[in-house]
């Protein structure tokens, strides 16, 4: 009886939280120009959006080439740049080490608003011009603290003494760190990669106050814009129904491979 | 070994000049007039400023009852999740996480259509619940990750030691899953208080938070007075970073 409740209250739960994202699905499937009206069953929208030919919105899709293209970008960067932040971190000692940390948590504890109008200070005090650049640094400021914090914990684990070892037995210090210390931080790299990259994908207020008057759209912001018009272009509705379907086709891939991983180890 | 601490040294500079700068030039900002003299004028128009006053006030407390709801609603959904005889899966925790991948924006905007078909007027209570559904994830990760990591014979020996499971669990379970909390109000309230797109779409403009007006005058060219109340706001953050002690113990969110 217990377990009756225990499942029932996370399936409301799951069925409230959903409930918006299958409402857009359910009416990706009819032309209207508002969500929330049915005017018939049609694929018209998904054939407009994977054709490229809308009303006049083909910003929506420069939006989702953008979006991409920072979240990338700064992702890549802030990869980089957090692990070999990462392995400096980790050597230094007492309150040095503490300093540096307290710094590397300031981006993530600021609400994005605090970031984005900081930042947007900064750029006016340098009378930088912003754009592209100016957003793709943003993103690698809030970025790059989430790439640290994942490497951070694979040089924890690790042995220092093979990479000693490994310079021991004669190897020059960049071939050390290329065949030993890579390889041992690339999981805690992978993971601070994809979180750096949904970070930046999500990302709207940040962006809206580092992207400047040249017209440049993220999805959020292009999103922002529509919104206050007054009207969504029609066409989000089956972009945002199928970048959910291949988020939940990455998940369930993703879960049974860890799956089939568990299983194995447990029959060795 | 000490030479690959200068390895800090590039990612230093760059929050010196992305991060701490930033941060002071806010302040800067915040204490200057348009022409760049020394000036109280900025804090002091906040704090006679109703407007400004009572959006803060409202912000302050739909942070305080969403943090509240969350929690409420989160707390029991993470613990169900934590506990093995009722979910077997790690899939199912990822459900809960999905939806944080899909915009947060166009969420908003689909919830705010499906209130106004279903009859619903936008106005407070759609805007906590819609806080309510964009804050939740936040809230359960953080507690799941403590509650499924602590060691449970813990409370199996204030069991055995003759306490009712209810006790145990209050008197236990719940000051163990502490730090999941802080984290979890770390990652609600802040945020809450400074969205400003949300309440915008929750309400229809009825309803302004704090992150609202400060976007409003940094967009009309008021940079002074929107610095100035960015920063009272990082004087909040400042506040209740403090109350949370021990950073590396809560550190179990979703970071």
């Amino acid at each position: 009886m217990k377990k009756f409740f225990a499942k029932l209250y996370i399936w409301i739960l799951l069925v409230v939280l959903y409930a918006p994202l299958v409402f857009i699905a359910i009416f990706s499937f009819t032309e209207s120009k508002v969500l929330g009206s049915w005017e018939g069953f049609s694929t018209k929208l998904y054939q407009n959006l994977l054709t490229g030919q809308m009303q006049g919105n083909a910003s929506l899709l420069a939006a989702v080439k953008n979006t991409l293209l920072i979240a990338l970008v700064a992702a890549a960067v802030a990869t980089l740049l957090g692990t070999i932040a990462a392995i400096g971190i980790h050597h230094l000692k007492g309150r040095t080490k503490k300093a540096v940390t307290f710094l590397n948590n300031i981006p993530m504890i600021n609400p994005d608003i605090i970031t984005g109008v900081s930042l947007f200070l900064l750029f006016v005090f340098l009378h930088f011009s912003q754009g592209y650049l100016t957003v793709i640094l943003a993103h690698i400021t809030f970025c790059t603290p989430y790439a640290v914090l994942s490497v951070m914990p694979k040089l924890q684990q690790m042995n220092p003494n093979i990479y000693e070892a490994a310079l021991d037995l004669g190897a020059t210090p960049s071939q050390a760190l290329r065949k030993v210390l890579v390889p041992q931080l690339k999981p805690g790299m992978v993971s601070g990669f994809i979180l750096a990259f949904t970070m930046s994908l999500d990302d709207f207020a940040v962006t809206f106050f580092t992207r400047g008057t040249i017209g440049l759209d993220t999805l959020s912001t292009y999103i922002y814009t529509d919104a206050r018009k007054g009207g969504l272009t029609p066409e989000l509705r089956p972009l945002m129904t199928l970048i959910f379907l291949v988020i939940l086709i990455l998940l369930i891939i993703i879960n049974v491979r860890q799956d089939r991983l568990q299983k194995q180890n447990q029959n060795r | 070994m000490s030479k690959r601490s200068t390895w800090s040294i590039p990612y230093v500079v760059f929050l010196v000049f992305f991060v701490v700068l930033p941060l002071v030039l806010v302040m800067v900002y915040a204490f200057q007039d348009a022409q760049g003299h020394f000036t109280l004028e900025n804090i002091g128009k906040f704090f006679t400023d109703r407007d400004a006053l009572s959006t803060f006030a409202v912000s302050i407390e739909v942070a305080l009852e969403n943090t509240a709801l969350c929690i409420l609603l989160g707390y029991p959904a993470a613990w169900i999740l934590a506990n093995k005889q009722y979910n077997k899966s790690a899939v199912t925790i990822v459900l809960f996480i999905m939806p944080m991948w899909i915009n947060a924006l166009m969420r908003t905007l689909a919830t705010a259509q499906l209130f106004t078909m279903l009859g619903i007027t936008l106005g407070k209570g759609t805007l906590l619940f819609g806080m309510v559904y964009d804050y939740l994830p936040f809230m359960i990760y953080p507690i799941y990750n403590v509650l499924a990591k602590m060691d449970k014979s813990y409370a199996e020996a204030a069991v055995d030691l003759g306490a009712t499971p209810w006790t145990a669990f209050w008197k236990v379970t719940v000051p163990l899953s502490m730090p999941g909390v802080m984290s979890g109000i770390l990652m609600v309230f802040m945020p809450t208080v400074s969205t400003f797109a949300i309440s915008e779409f929750l309400t229809n403009n009825k309803i302004k938070l704090f992150g609202t007006i400060i976007q409003e005058n940094i967009n009309s060219s008021m940079w002074n007075y929107g610095a100035a109340l960015a920063f009272v706001m990082l004087i909040i953050i400042g506040i209740t970073t403090l109350f949370e002690k021990d950073k590396e113990e809560a550190e179990g969110g979703l970071i």
